[in-house]
């Protein structure tokens, strides 16, 4: 992770005393209406021409709809956009192109399929036929990718290269189309903290180069490294914009939030008891057969929590799955209680509920929630067997009740057991899955990126209940590709690496450095301590 | 960006299939213009035909009450994410088991012969639907090939049992021979005047049931749970330890099972023997009727209705209008399945657009919604 230390070159200080036609982007009293919701109110923003810009605010402060105005998505409702001083009516991203606009969506907009040649000239095509375009782009590539130090075989198929380089091609194919100001949405979401670090090498060079850069984030720690600007944004309003250099990541959290929010978790010490969780030499494959989890063995005592870090892919979804029963071990065992979980076949996940395991999954919209449903008919999902919910006709009452006394405990909004899942946010459906699985009062809870695109004051929560999981004698295994998460939580963390455990660490003591060496391969247990 | 908002339950449920009949009777009115007649003559005639008398009202409950158990096969199938196509199949292998034991005890009473009729049409049709079940669940083929796939194979078994095994001795045809008084179903028109000579008969109460049962079946049963959270999301029902493999079988079962109630109609209530083709592409048309009926049996009993109008009112049609033969009325009533049934989905969007526009709060709503969506 770049820190502030290494880029005392930052050109704020000259930014700051500019003159006033040095503003690559300038909106001014932007609103946008949908119907009752208010998503821009009054917005005004001032973009300094090279420089990096953050723009940081909670899911559904407004920062997407502002950017899509921007970039021709929407038109706002009114207000002025002035682009290097000019006003611009901007109909589509066509036009915003032509402006020196360009977007690196957070989901990319690649064909698979095809060389990263092709992808770059797709839709920038000069004529039918397509070798006289290519051997344009091809000289013109060449030259972007030595000027922004953004290498990528042009040849390569996309989908035999990694995710960061994708993200090149994305902004090589912005650069290629003519763009002065990048805008980058959540980029660093799919990356390795590597492939991170390098992203950020790439905009200071962009920077550098005196191009303008626009990055949507709700990372903290990304908006301290690397921008020169922030502007927070919260229920649709502008609510400051700051120099980065003279704030701090609790100042941001409580603007973006509005009220005083905890970044550390507050817990005491971890009161580890007896062993609850055993896990003894597990292999398991993926879907195609290949070995993902590789002769891992551990164990989760009551009263503490085990995280287990590492970049995503590295075989730890596997092994969640393994462990909950919802995908079949090659070999190994795993002890609930000491008792030997028998937990291959398709209902496997039944029987790891009934020795007394509960699951929070990494994709709650994929797994842990029927979206389709209404919240009460999930507030059962998994547990719908039991007897409490009736026999072999479905006691609804009797759920319902239920529903409404747990989405009071955890505070779920809006607080309507008939409303459709899909309908609730991001945070609010974590909630509901977590009062399913934590209200049942299991021995052993698994959770698996318990806070991924949650606001950030929904993640205080869901902490404060993991923690007060632990401090009632739970076994809680802990799986999040978010460093932070791990070291703030774990009472003891392990690295997977490749589908093995390479390392065990005291979040107390080990660093971040040592940690994402771990992460690497690079350094195994021996050589990190 | 943003995604066209859902429809409201009242346009999905009622104004879209009623738009989308509209449409297929203007298209068939076309087809009766070019011939040379008058549509609305034709029209009058249908609706005359299906619903002008108790004689005629009988033939349509008749239709309907086929139409209800494969609409229904292919609904429940439908909820757990499975497209059963097969049920003309199931049906038609079910006649085995409803004409076998109507055979076997036709010297006793029908009150003895009905239940075990029924039992042996559910066994026989979910028989033939539980394989392609099993396959699906356990070996990944997909049950869209291998109902259809199963169509086939049940006519070619039925022409050898019906020449080999069923037919007497004394009759030129492939069919069995004619059951006894005591292995008919009675007719409605025992007790009830007006549909004196009419087919319909006590297996439409059947049908009744089997419609409020399947309501219960999928909202109100942890079974039903499990299946629609099956059909919904098979990673999540994974996630809540159901079986999924299980589920597939059980409900290609279930669903197999109400298409043999068709063998129960048709066997037992009407021919009283086993003939060739009795089914006469019934499980087809159910797929229609619960497309139509949204898969929800309120929905399959109203379009079960109307197709069962179609059947007979069409019949009706080339009696009353010179000119309109017999394939003519099948191509209006094809036109009704392919509007109502395959391009159920033509109006959807502009009508959600037309909604959209009339409520641009709602509008805004959606937008909004998506451009959360977008931001998580």
């Amino acid at each position: 992770m770049s820190s502030d230390t290494n880029n005392p070159q930052r050109p704020s200080m000259a930014a700051a005393s500019a003159p006033a036609d040095s503003w690559a982007i300038e909106l001014e009293k932007i609103n946008k209406r949908f119907g009752a919701v208010h998503a821009n109110k009054d917005i005004d923003l001032k973009v300094r021409r090279g420089t990096i810009h953050g723009i940081v605010g909670e899911n559904g402060a407004g920062k997407s709809t502002l950017m899509s105005i921007l970039y021709g998505f929407y038109t706002a409702d009114s207000g002025t956009i002035r682009v290097n001083g000019e006003v611009a009516h901007i109909t589509d991203s066509r036009h915003a192109l032509a402006l020196g606009i360009g977007m690196v969506h957070q989901h990319f907009m690649l064909v698979d399929n095809f060389s990263v040649l092709e992808n770059v000239v797709l839709g920038a095509e000069d004529s039918g036929f397509i070798k006289p375009s290519l051997d344009r782009a091809r000289r013109e590539l060449d030259q972007l990718e030595r000027e922004y130090e953004l290498e990528v075989d042009p040849d390569a198929i996309i989908e035999d290269i990694s995710v960061g380089q994708q993200q090149r091609v994305e902004i090589l194919k912005a650069l290629y189309r003519g763009a002065e100001t990048l805008i980058l949405d959540e980029p660093t979401g799919v990356l390795t903290p590597k492939e991170a670090d390098d992203l950020f090498r790439v905009l200071e060079t962009l920077r550098a180069q005196g191009k303008t850069v626009i990055l949507i984030t709700h990372k903290l720690r990304e908006i301290m490294a690397i921008t020169d600007y922030v502007s927070v944004m919260r229920q649709g309003e502008m609510v400051d914009t700051l120099k980065t250099s003279e704030t701090n990541p609790e100042q941001l959290a409580e603007l973006m939030v509005g009220r005083r929010v905890l970044l550390r978790v507050e817990k005491g010490p971890a009161n580890p008891g007896k062993t609850l969780l055993e896990v003894q030499n597990l292999t398991v494959a993926d879907d195609m057969g290949v070995v993902r989890v590789k002769d891992v063995s551990f164990s989760v005592r009551a009263g503490e929590i085990v995280g287990i870090a590492g970049v995503s892919g590295n075989g730890q979804s596997e092994l969640l799955e393994a462990i909950t029963g919802m995908r079949d071990q090659k070999s190994g065992k795993v002890l609930l209680n000491g008792n030997e979980m028998h937990l291959r076949g398709d209902d496997g996940a039944a029987r790891a509920r009934a020795g007394g395991l509960a699951h929070v999954p990494e994709d709650r919209q994929r797994m842990g929630l029927v979206t389709q449903f209404a919240e009460w008919e999930n507030s059962i999902l998994g547990y719908h067997n039991s007897p409490e919910y009736g026999g072999a006709l479905l006691d609804i009452a009797a759920v319902k009740k239920q529903a409404a006394e747990r989405i009071a405990t955890f505070d779920v909004r809006p607080a309507n057991i008939n409303l459709k899942s899909s309908l609730f946010s991001g945070g609010n459906q974590q909630k509901i899955v977590l009062a399913r699985e934590m209200e049942r009062n299991p021995d052993v809870l698994v959770v698996g990126q318990p806070t991924r695109g949650v606001d950030i004051g929904a993640i205080e929560f869901i902490h404060n209940q993991i923690i007060k999981m632990r401090d009632a004698g739970k076994a809680i295994l802990l799986v999040s590709v978010e460093l932070d998460e791990i070291r703030s939580l774990a009472d003891r963390i392990l690295v997977m690496f490749d589908g093995t455990i390479v390392g065990e660490a005291d979040p107390a003591t080990a660093t971040e450095g040592e940690l994402g060496l771990m992460m690497a391969g690079i350094a195994n247990k021996e050589a990190a301590e | 960006m943003s995604a066209l908002r859902p429809l409201p339950r009242w346009a999905d449920v009622v104004l879209l299939p009623l738009l989308n009949l509209l449409l297929a009777f203007v298209v068939s009115g076309l087809v009766v213009l070019m011939i040379g007649q008058n549509p609305l003559v034709a029209m009058q005639a249908i609706v005359v035909g299906a619903f002008g008398n108790g004689f005629n009202i009988g033939y349509t409950l008749y239709y309907a009450t086929n139409f209800v158990f494969t609409g229904l096969a292919v609904a429940v199938a439908a909820h757990a994410g499975l497209f059963n196509i097969g049920g003309n199949g199931q049906a038609y292998i079910a006649g085995l088991g409803v004409a076998t034991v109507a055979l076997a005890l036709d010297q006793t009473h029908w009150l003895i012969v009905a239940p075990l009729a029924f039992l042996a049409a559910a066994f026989m049709g979910g028989l033939w639907a539980f394989i392609p079940g099993w396959l699906q669940a356990k070996r990944g083929s997909h049950v869209v090939i291998t109902t259809i796939m199963f169509n086939f194979i049940a006519s070619a078994i039925m022409v050898y049992m019906l020449n080999r095994v069923f037919k007497p001795a004394n009759i030129m045809g492939p069919e069995s021979r004619t059951f006894a008084e005591g292995g008919r179903l009675p007719k409605l028109g025992e007790f009830f005047g007006p549909f004196q000579h009419t087919p319909v008969n006590l297996s439409i109460f059947v049908a009744l049931v089997a419609l409020v049962a399947v309501y219960v079946l999928i909202w109100h049963t942890k079974f039903g749970y499990a299946l629609r959270t099956l059909g919904f999301n098979p990673t999540a029902s994974r996630y809540a330890g159901i079986s999924n493999s299980k589920t597939i079988m059980i409900t290609m079962t279930l669903s197999g099972a109400l298409a043999g109630m068709v063998a129960l109609n048709e066997v037992m209530g009407v021919q009283n023997r086993l003939v060739l083709d009795f089914v006469a592409d019934a499980g087809f048309v159910g797929i229609a009727v619960a497309l139509m009926g949204r898969n929800h049996p309120i929905g399959i009993g109203l379009a079960a209705l109307l197709f069962g109008a179609l059947y007979q009112g069409g019949n009706e049609l080339q009696y009353v209008v010179p000119g309109l033969t017999r394939e003519m009325v099948v191509i209006i009533q094809a036109l009704v399945i392919l509007f109502t049934g395959a391009m159920e989905g033509l109006f959807r969007p502009g009508l959600q657009r037309t909604l959209m526009l009339l409520s641009p709060e709602q509008k805004a709503e959606a937008v909004a919604r998506g451009t959360v969506k977008s931001e998580s």
